[in-house]
């Protein structure tokens, strides 16, 4: 089973779901600015995930982004946002 | 968390910066930001036993990613494009510079990496050549030789990153 890691925030009105890489710079800024705006977000390391688990994680991704690349945003189980793209973060913490 | 101590990354870091510009090459000016993709680099580096793109998804195998090793066959296309690598480790002059800022662009790596799609190499058929000519994938770097040098001596990309071209 993947276990997605949770980070509190102030403002929980959307359900955020990362697929990122611990080495990835645009991951890296995107978690920043979402703790940085107080947004509650789960993640997933997909390059840490051990064994079985990193396809599985892999094959999550792709169900979502069919380019497989890092950071895809799922948003409500139903929303998709690929790369870090400030102003669809920001909206997050619009209320 | 990072096993790579701080120093390490410094120096690589360093390092790599002062090639790239012996090269023609520009860097991210962000420092923190370019140290954190080279301790990334190095991170790769000790799961895989390569310097996989820090941005991406390596399998691990090394045949599998040879495009994936940093400079990636992919780093010029996008200087070119959007002025800056998928990473934005490499960046534009302007960039570099401040003048502008690096985005987060698409991945122009077909899924599954060139082996899923064989790219088919244009080698041009020329009678009579007394070397082969070879070109690194990197960088366009063009050599007659019998065999293609270790390390291009322009981008520094192995052997491996090599096709005839002639
Ligand atoms: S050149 Fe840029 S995009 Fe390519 S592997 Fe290196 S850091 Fe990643």
């Amino acid at each position: 089973m993947l276990e997605a890691k949770h980070v509190e925030g102030m403002h929980n009105k959307h359900k955020v779901l990362l697929y990122t890489l611990t080495t990835c710079g645009w991951c890296r800024k995107t978690k920043a600015l979402l703790q940085e705006l107080s947004v509650g977000y789960d993640y997933i390391d997909v390059d840490d995930q051990e064994g079985g688990n990193k396809e599985l994680a892999k094959q999550e991704v792709l169900k979502w982004n069919p380019a497989c690349s890092f950071p895809t945003i799922v948003l409500d189980g139903k929303d998709c946002v690929v790369g870090f793209q400030e102003d669809k973060i920001r909206e997050l913490a619009a209320e | 968390m990072s096993r790579i101590p701080n120093e390490r990354v410094a120096k690589v870091w360093e390092r790599l910066a002062l090639e790239a510009r012996d090269a023609g090459y520009s860097v991210n000016p962000d420092d923190a930001f370019a140290s954190e993709l080279v301790r990334g680099l190095l991170e790769n580096e000790t799961r895989y036993g390569y310097r996989a793109c820090p941005c991406r998804l390596a399998s691990g195998v090394r045949e599998r990613d040879v495009d994936l090793v940093c400079p990636c066959d992919y780093r010029d296309a996008d200087l070119d494009e959007y002025g800056a690598c998928y990473c934005a480790l490499y960046v534009s002059p302007e960039i570099s510079r401040g003048e502008k800022t690096a985005t987060s662009i698409p991945d122009r790596r077909p899924v599954g990496g060139p082996t899923a799609h064989p790219r088919e190499m244009e080698q041009v058929h020329v009678a009579g050549l007394a070397f082969p000519v070879w070109r690194c994938r990197v960088c366009g770097y063009l050599c007659a030789r019998p065999q293609p040098p270790l390390v291009c001596p322009v981008c520094k990309a192995g052997k491996e990153r090599f096709e005839r071209f002639m």
